[in-house]
């Protein structure tokens, strides 16, 4: 392994006396922002420590490479920062390694001081309604994994052979998938998106997609920018019916509060929206508020979604959307979930909260029957769940590294880890070839070498063989 | 289309923005916080943050305020690098509650 993980030396006293102080030794699962920014925390804080980040995929990133739409390449463009952290002294990469399958926590924990969970949230939650498991049915993870080229999803079967989509949920995700079904395929076509989708997507016979949320325009989670973006699309018109932008008392009062501009941009935007379809365009996208669904139909493949209208109870700002009774159906062959994601468990060694799918935590330090387990902490969408955006893990990476360093004071006295090296021994002993960072550079170039020839930014590698190949040093000749 | 900080910022300096820019784009004077449009990334993570509401997204600077996009862009190459959240102005509470928030 070339990278320069195993390089920090035990210092020594200046006096010369045998009290080496041992190097701490930190192991992060997960290589997406959360991993990345806990890494930079610790790294920068000018301890003798060594960081060593595993991911179960060959790539580094996570959703800055897999959730991130590939038509919002400013966004992907943090991953510079990345790369610097990557070039760091004492930090090293270690992708196609599955913590919970191929290393244990407990090795982790042998070979290292400190073990932070960083690995996100990587299922998407279900709605728990009849005919969510007919073909034709998908959540945004699948979905947005599939345009992104994520090996896990790059199979899935994309139902586009039909005219009508529904997307269920009101947040950024859900913008996206809608973007993505609605653009014309040639205006993705010098974005990163994967070969399979931009092939896919060119065949798409949708013209409608119809975006369900439960509850109101005021309490949508959709960033004013996506809008407006949506806004601006290409031979696409944004509807919205001027009827479900009424509003009640209390979501008058959550818009006059002082701190709402952007709920007030927000409605702005759909208010522009509530206009007359222009009718002579290829694809309409449709926000439809205050819609919660209930049963997807279907013989063999998805037909339709029946969905209840909703009313708003409650106070200002902690409104829920109750049923009403009355029902109405949209016609769609592809529905895709958008209703937020969830974390799974990752060893039988380590807490989890099945409720609310995160590892238990104060603070980042990982918490079993209300009292801290020594080493073991967590950072993230693990963590806190899947809330917020990229630079809210910046945050908590700096917290959790800030509890880390605490609990492992610089003059306390250690016992010496290996790190990385055992690791890389263990990975060897068990047949498990492993990416590191220089592994990754040369996909990273071959990747980019790949897109150039096609005027994109990237063609990813989608297959985890093909990563292999490509991450493996060029045959001397 | 960029990002850019105002002059409610001015006299608070909350820098409640840092902790969540994910590329350390801000930079800082006496007075106040400024983004560099060349490494922002427009993730707009920092637009809630601000107690002020002083971050605005290009397209919705209040009339009159476009001229922050030049001197966000000016300023902040001089000027160093504010990577972690630092205390507010003297004044800054008072300053906040004047500007109605």
């Amino acid at each position: 392994m070339d990278d320069a993980g195993t390089h920090a030396q035990p210092t020594r006293r200046k006096d010369g006396r045998d009290a080496a102080r041992n190097p701490l030794r930190i192991a992060i699962v997960g290589s997406g922002p959360a991993g990345f920014y806990a890494a930079q925390a610790l790294l920068r804080s000018g301890r003798q420590l060594t960081v060593d980040v595993l991911d179960r995929l060959p790539v580094p990133y996570g959703l800055v490479r897999h959730g991130v739409a590939p038509d919002h390449q400013k966004l992907k463009s943090v991953t510079t920062l990345f790369e610097k952290v990557g070039r760091s002294d004492n930090f090293s990469f270690r992708g196609n390694v599955t913590v919970g399958r191929d290393v244990s926590i407990a090795d982790l924990k042998d070979t290292h001081h400190a073990v932070v969970l960083a690995y996100g949230a990587a299922t998407g939650r279900s709605v728990g309604i009849d005919g969510e498991n007919l073909p034709g049915s998908l959540s945004a993870t699948e979905f947005v994994g599939w345009y992104n080229g994520h090996p896990d999803y790059r199979d899935l079967d994309v139902a586009l052979d039909t005219s009508a989509a529904v997307v269920l949920g009101h947040g950024n995700v859900a913008v996206d998938v809608a973007r993505i079904l609605a653009k014309p395929a040639p205006a993705l076509a010098s974005s990163d998106i994967a070969a399979h989708a931009l092939d896919a997507l060119g065949n798409s016979r949708i013209r409608e997609i119809h975006v369900v949320g439960r509850r109101g325009p005021v309490q949508s989670k959709i960033s004013p920018k996506e809008l407006r973006e949506l806004g601006g699309l290409e031979d696409c018109d944004v509807t919205v019916r001027p009827d479900e932008l009424a509003l009640n008392t209390e979501s008058r009062a959550e818009l006059d509060d002082p701190r709402a501009e952007e709920a007030q941009r927000r409605l702005q935007l759909f208010e522009s929206f509530a206009i007359p379809s222009r009718g002579s365009v290829a694809r309409r996208i449709e926000f439809r508020f205050l819609s919660s669904p209930v049963a997807i139909d279907g013989d063999t493949r998805v037909r339709g979604i029946m969905l209840e209208r909703t009313r708003l109870c409650g106070k200002p700002f902690s409104q829920h959307a109750e049923g009403t009774g009355e029902h109405y159906r949209l016609e769609a062959g592809l529905v895709i979930r958008s209703i937020g994601y969830s974390g799974l468990p990752i060893d039988d060694g380590v807490p989890f909260d099945v409720d609310r799918g995160i590892v238990p935590n104060v603070d980042g330090r990982v918490m079993s029957r209300g009292t801290p387990l020594p080493g073991l902490y967590c950072t993230g969408w693990i963590a806190r769940g899947p809330r917020g955006l990229i630079g809210d893990n910046r945050e908590h990476g700096v917290r959790t590294a800030k509890n880390v360093l605490e609990d492992f004071p610089e003059d306390a006295t250690r016992d010496a880890r290996p790190g990385i090296a055992a690791i890389d021994r263990l990975l060897a002993a068990r047949g498990i070839r492993s990416v590191c960072m220089d592994g990754w550079r040369r996909i990273d170039e071959s990747e980019r070498g790949r897109g150039q020839r096609l005027g994109k930014p990237r063609e990813k590698y989608t297959c985890i063989e093909e990563m292999l190949e490509h991450a493996a040093e060029p045959a001397r000749s | 289309m960029t990002t850019v900080v105002t002059d409610k910022c001015s006299g608070c300096r909350f820098t409640d923005c840092i902790s969540v820019c994910p590329v350390e784009c801000f930079h800082y004077d006496e007075q106040m916080l400024y983004i560099d449009p060349r490494d922002c990334i427009d993730c707009g993570a920092c637009l809630p943050e601000c107690p002020v509401h002083a971050i605005y997204e290009e397209a919705d600077l209040p009339e009159g305020q476009e001229k922050w996009v030049q001197i966000n862009a000016e300023r902040a190459s001089g000027l160093p690098s504010c990577t972690e959240p630092m205390e507010p102005l003297p004044g800054a509470e008072e300053r906040k509650a004047a500007l109605g928030y």
